[in-house]
C-alpha cells in the first residue's frame, strides 16, 4: 500500500519533532517522493547520521513500502 | 557473525571503494546505484561493484550492516560514506572528491 505524503510528513514529524518538513511528489504513484527536513536536532551530525534520524522516524517504511525517498536535510540558518 | 556479514566486511576492508547496488557498473539496473556510478566512472575512481541483486541474504545483510536501508551504498576505506542521495549533494558540492583525495583515492578530473 503506497504511502502518501500526508503520512510521511506525519512521521518525520513525530520521530523529529523539531523538524520542519517539505514533501515533494515526484511520479504521483504513492512511492516517489523528495523530501527536505530542516531541524535544529541534525546540528553536528553528519548527513549519514541525519538521513538515519530520518530513516528511523519512517519506521521500517523506508525501502520497503517507500522505494524512493530522495532526502535533504540541514539544519535551520541561525 | 554471519555468513554474510562476514563476506561484507570482507568486502568493505579489502577494497579501497566498494558500491553495493543493484545490477553491475556495466549493466546499472536501478536509477539511483547507476547514478552513483556515473559519478565514481566521471571521477576516474577504481572501484568494485558488488550486485545485491545476486543474493537476497546480501541485499538484506549490507542494510543491516551500515543500518541504511536503501540501496547503492558506498564504502571507502571501510567507511560507509552514503547512499544515492548523499553521494551526489557531496559530488555536486566537491565534497566528494575531497573526501577521496583525503583518504588517498586517485580522483581524475577533481575540480
Amino acid at each position: 500500500m503506497p504511502m502518501n505524503a500526508g503520512d510521511i510528513e506525519k512521521l518525520i514529524r513525530k520521530g523529529i519533532p523539531d523538524a520542519e518538513v517539505h514533501i515533494r511528489d515526484l511520479a504521483g504513484d504513492g512511492d516517489h517522493y523528495a523530501a527536505e527536513v530542516i531541524a535544529e536536532s541534525f546540528r553536528g551530525k553528519t548527513r549519514v547520521q541525519q538521513h538515519q534520524m530520518v530513516y528511523e522516524a519512517l519506521q521500517g517504511n523506508m525501502g520497503g513500502v517507500l522505494h524512493a525517498l530522495a532526502l535533504q536535510t540541514s539544519v535551520p540558518e541561525k | 557473525m554471519t555468513a554474510i556479514n562476514d563476506f561484507i566486511d570482507n568486502e568493505v576492508k579489502t577494497n579501497d571503494v566498494v558500491v553495493f547496488m543493484k545490477g553491475t557498473p556495466q549493466f546499472p539496473q536501478c536509477g539511483f546505484s547507476g547514478q552513483v556510478v556515473q559519478i565514481l566512472d566521471y571521477l576516474g575512481v577504481p572501484y568494485k561493484g558488488v550486485n545485491v541483486l545476486a543474493d537476497d541474504d546480501l541485499r538484506q545483510g549490507i542494510k543491516d550492516y551500515s543500518n541504511w536501508p536503501t540501496i547503492p551504498q558506498l564504502y571507502v576505506k571501510g567507511e560507509f560514506v552514503g547512499g544515492c542521495d548523499i553521494i551526489r549533494e557531496m559530488f555536486q558540492a566537491n565534497e566528494l572528491q575531497q573526501h577521496l583525495s583525503e583518504k588517498g583515492v586517485p580522483v581524475k578530473g577533481a575540480a
